[in-house]
């Protein structure tokens, strides 16, 4: 049978007769069901038998529509780099499915009104789901960003939500004196949704390029509300919720910025200076793990005794179970950086209070202060690589404002 | 030609479609927050920046969240699986209209953008396609039967914000189209009726005001129009009808225009403020105080058009622009009136040029919205020609209707790839076929032979929803027909005298069919004793005793003495009844006087 999806086909089964465009199959769809789209628009699935005839009507024919973007040559000077995930997914109006923009017509398809005030410069350096980045992935987006720094006021940089702060953190220790501001938009919504929190993002994250801010930020909604979003530092974010619009928060720390009609500071913020440095060398001989009552001391021994520097999630102030403690001690004296940090996210480790922490401290351990875990393992491959032989003296140096020495505040979630 | 098709939506009355919400309303209202919806990317082609921001600036939706909410209402959290009870219930209905039932269901998104979903769409699934019900004027076509999520309520909308509360978010929805095939307001009355009752049937639908609403399609030239909404059902034959008439008043306009042919080109907006400056029209007068213009225009050849005894082409024009928020028109054909006096109207028609067969309109507002609404009716008088122009309006109680906006173009759909597609198996179908309810010809039948009544009786039972009321005194009275007359006749009698019959509970009718088996009162009590009930708030049965025979009997011959020598009419004997039954008061049966009355008369008549 020759036929594709797109294809306006009828089908005899013995139900009766049904006609329609074939679709593309829906990954949970059954075997043998076909897609059709009737012609009041519904989508059906239609199973298919020994017995069922299906007959193509006419073949698909595609709708192309395509749309220029309108460069104002005098506006002010903006970059956006497609890096891929919900912010630029968009439905392929002829089969329905959701594909990642594939055009720079497409990533700025959610806001055309900025065309009126901005000279934009748009490409797709890649087009991933954020849970598939890699390091390779940092060091392009940081080399592409770094390039656009001549001229433009402001990188702005759409990126999926799941991985966003790591990206963050790994930009900000990679591209440091700033010349203007770095800032990562997402979204929870698809912009092909007329209820995207792309629209409120990128059009707020866009007031910053009139700001005298130079830091990697990552903006997005501050409520559930359309009203205002936040500015959170690259470092300090965290996504703390798996749907909601106001997903990420500022450990630790206030938010940079809220932006409703004009951008507030509400925390110190370094400004612009530059000219950028461009620091991309990573070792990726670097480990997360997140320390559980019960863990197997040689899983710890196995995984970190192959790595360079390791990171531990602990529990509380920083704990992981006595037995381990040897296993640290082991790692220590074969060189590799055992740091530590809190799977509690808020507050501070520290390793002085109990026996256990003590220990730990003589084993070799580093607490790594209130910096999170993520933040801390990002980081760890940034100074092993850019600073050898100075690991210690520099995960405990904030290059960045990846950690505060005060934490303040009546309530901290 | 009149055609009507009907979409009929039902309530179910099971949790959220696609959370674990309860489906009650509820006004404990938690929170809210806010939200705006865009235009989707399709879309974006046709509007150009200005416009976009302009459309946003209007669009300001504030959502009340309550406890029968979560973050599946609120956009915030991806749809949950599909209420399988829901989905059982659409196959079922489907069934029942012998429907095709799709093998794999598929969820769509239709783009919604006025705020009644936070998504910006609804989720739509199309379950049963090409069926049919059976009806006394033949078959009826189902296109198709489909389960959808309800909107949010609608609480309030002032000056560009909405408020929607949450609760009727979400709620499992079934949505009947039938086809265009209904060819009177009395058979649209009808399809609803038998929808209405082969949906209740299934015991799974929400009750009440509001958990049923019907939209009807009606077209008597060609171009549709839809009353969206009508929430009752003995409004719906009224509304079809009114409607019918309203475009059968604009094709007899079309053709009179055609027939006059004026020159419908040149229509120019003039400020006429001026004219009004010394006014003693209210209306005009606060509207310059607050600094609102006059404008007027002149409609060539319209004269009469607007009001009289054949046209109201007026009416549609001010419904028009009252959705920008313009309160009212006046017009050539309704003035000097309302405060607007004859020199005012000469001075009108000399400054905006009306000839002998012209029209003209004036309103007051402010200068922007007044030619918005100018620009609205002119383009309205030119497309007039067309005859019935398609749009969507709103029921009104009275059964007429108003505009509400133009006719939507065909629906956007995509799919939502947030729910997985579902497959309907045939041992899922045939296990829910064995649950198929009676259908409503078979439940007439029934009801008939259970309690000895006609088919009509059992029709009016089951279309007005008395079953369960009807059956609670049959079981303490076995007489059909008894039981039938007092709910069904007696007491809509007694209301139309005027007596509040609300005050007739349960109780009360219990007391009376207790009474009736137990042969303390006859059946020709009941009228009485109501009635004392309502006034009195007693039930004395002891003054309805049924008369002994030997008693009736002589009551009677002394009603025959007293009256036959008096009685003109022909029907003597019927004359002689009711003069009878007046005085018994309810005591003895009405047949037993007829026989009696009629054995003494013809008595008489043998001497």
């Amino acid at each position: 049978m020759d036929f594709e999806p797109g294809d306006l086909v009828e089908i005899k089964t013995k139900k009766g007769v049904f006609r329609g465009i074939m679709m593309p199959k829906h990954a949970f769809s059954g075997e043998d069901i076909i897609i059709l789209k009737l012609e009041n628009g519904y989508n059906i699935g239609i199973k298919m038998e020994d017995d069922t005839e299906i007959r193509v009507i006419s073949k698909r024919t595609s709708r192309e529509t395509h749309r220029e973007i309108k460069r104002k040559v005098d506006g002010i000077g903006v970059s956006v780099l497609g890096t891929g995930g919900t912010i630029a997914s968009y439905v392929d109006y002829t089969t329905g499915a959701v594909k990642p923009a594939i055009s720079q017509e497409e990533l700025l398809l959610a806001i055309p009104e900025i065309e009126d005030k901005y000279n934009i410069k748009s490409r797709i350096i890649f087009s991933i789901l954020s849970e598939n980045m890699k390091v390779e992935h940092w060091k392009i987006i940081a080399k592409e960003t770094f390039k656009e720094f001549d001229e433009s006021k402001g990188v702005i940089i759409p990126h999926g939500t799941d991985t966003m702060a790591y990206t963050a953190s790994a930009l900000a220790f990679m591209l440091q004196n700033l010349p203007s501001p770095v800032i990562l938009v997402g979204a929870q919504r698809s912009s092909d949704r007329p209820s995207s929190d792309a629209y409120l993002n990128l059009i707020s994250s866009l007031k910053l390029v009139d700001t005298d801010l130079g830091e990697v930020v990552i903006s997005m909604h501050g409520s559930t509300s359309d009203t205002y979003i936040h500015v959170h530092r690259g470092v300090r974010a965290r996504k703390m919720h798996t749907s909601r619009r106001d997903a990420f928060r500022s450990i630790n720390d206030r938010p940079i910025a809220i932006i409703g009609n004009n951008v507030v500071f509400t925390n110190t913020y370094k400004k612009r200076s530059g000219p950028a440095v461009l620091r991309t060398d990573m070792d990726e001989k670097v480990a997360l793990i997140y320390y559980y009552p019960n863990m197997d001391p040689e899983i710890v021994y196995d995984i970190g005794s192959r790595m360079h520097g390791l990171i531990i999630a602990g529990t509380g102030l920083g704990h992981v179970s006595e037995d381990i403690i040897p296993v640290i001690k082991d790692l220590k004296s074969k060189g590799v950086f055992v740091g530590i940090t809190s799977q509690c996210l808020y507050g501070a480790v520290n390793l002085n209070v109990y026996s256990t922490g003590r220990e730990m401290i003589l084993a070799g351990a580093i607490p790594l202060k209130d910096m999170l875990p993520e933040v801390a393992y990002v980081k760890l491959m940034w100074v092993l690589a850019n600073h050898p032989g100075e690991e210690e003296e520099r995960m405990l140096e904030n290059i960045v404002g990846e950690f505060s020495e005060r934490r303040v505040g009546i309530e901290y979630v | 030609m009149f055609k009507a098709g009907l979409e009929i939506h039902q309530q179910l009355d099971t949790k959220k479609l696609f959370c674990s919400c309860n489906s009650n309303l509820s006004d404990n209202v938690l929170g809210e927050f806010t939200r705006v919806l865009r235009p989707v990317q399709s879309e974006l082609g046709e509007y150009d920046a200005a416009a976009l921001m302009e459309s946003m600036k209007k669009r300001m939706f504030i959502y009340q969240i309550t406890e029968n909410s979560c973050l599946v209402e609120m956009d915030e959290e991806p749809p949950h699986d599909v209420n399988m009870e829901a989905l059982e219930i659409a196959i079922l209905v489907s069934l029942m209209f012998n429907c095709k039932i799709v093998d794999e269901v598929h969820f769509m998104r239709k783009i919604v953008i006025d705020g009644s979903n936070t998504t910006g769409f609804q989720r739509t699934a199309l379950i049963g396609m090409d069926g049919y019900i059976n009806t006394e004027f033949g078959k009826l076509s189902i296109k198709s039967i489909c389960l959808e999520e309800e909107a949010a309520r609608k609480i309030d909308e002032h000056e560009g914000i909405a408020i929607y509360r949450l609760d009727r978010l979400g709620i499992p929805l079934i949505e009947v189209t039938t086809g265009p095939e209904l060819r009177s307001p009395e058979e649209v009355k009808r399809a609803a009726q038998i929808i209405g009752y082969a949906l209740r049937s299934t015991k799974k639908v929400k009750r009440g005001l509001g958990s049923i609403r019907q939209d009807l399609n009606i077209s008597t030239d060609g171009e549709r129009v839809e009353v969206k909404g009508v929430s009752r059902l003995n409004l719906i034959e009224k509304i079809a009808y009114y409607e019918m008439e309203r475009q059968a008043m604009l094709i007899s306009l079309a053709e009179e225009i055609k027939k006059r042919n004026p020159p419908l080109e040149k229509m120019d907006i003039i400020d006429v403020t001026d004219i009004f400056r010394e006014t003693n029209s209210k209306i005009i007068k606060n509207g310059i105080k607050k600094g609102d213009k006059v404008l007027g225009i002149r409609v060539p050849g319209f004269k009469g058009l607007l009001k009289s005894d054949r046209y109201r082409f007026g009416k549609e024009l001010a419904e028009l622009v009252r959705v920008i928020g313009v309160p009212g028109i006046f017009h050539s054909d309704e003035l000097p009136n309302y405060g607007i006096n004859e020199a005012e109207v000469n001075e009108l028609k000399k400054r905006l040029s009306v000839g002998k067969d012209d029209a003209f309109i004036i309103l007051v507002a402010d200068e922007e919205k007044g030619n918005k609404a100018m620009k609205y009716m002119i383009d309205r008088i030119r497309n007039a020609i067309k005859g019935v122009n398609p749009e969507t309006r709103g029921p009104r109680d009275d059964g007429t209707t108003e505009y509400l906006r133009p006719l939507p173009g065909s629906e956007r759909m995509y799919p939502e790839t947030d729910v997985p597609p579902i497959r309907i198996t045939m041992e899922m179908i045939e296990k829910i076929r064995s649950m198929l309810p009676k259908s409503y010809e078979e439940a007439i039948i029934e009801i008939s032979k259970k309690y000895g009544i006609s088919k009509q009786q059992a029709e009016q039972i089951i279309d007005e929803e008395m079953e369960d009321y009807f059956s609670r005194f049959y079981s303490i009275y076995q007489d059909g027909n008894t039981v039938f007359r007092i709910l069904f006749n007696i007491i809509p009698e007694i209301e139309k005298e005027g007596l509040d019959v609300s005050k007739i509970d349960y109780d009360v009718l219990d007391q009376i069919f207790i009474a009736l088996r137990e042969g303390r009162i006859l059946k020709e009590a009941v009228p009485y004793l109501l009635k004392i009930y309502i006034e009195k708030n007693s039930l004395p049965f002891e003054n309805f005793k049924p008369m002994e025979l030997k008693e009736l009997e002589e009551f009677l011959e002394k009603i025959v003495n007293e009256n036959i020598e008096k009685i003109k009419s022909r029907n003597l004997e019927g004359a002689l009844m009711g003069i009878a039954m007046e005085k018994l008061y309810g005591r003895a049966d009405g047949e037993m006087v007829n026989s009696i009355i009629r054995r003494i008369v013809e008595g008489r008549e043998l001497k």
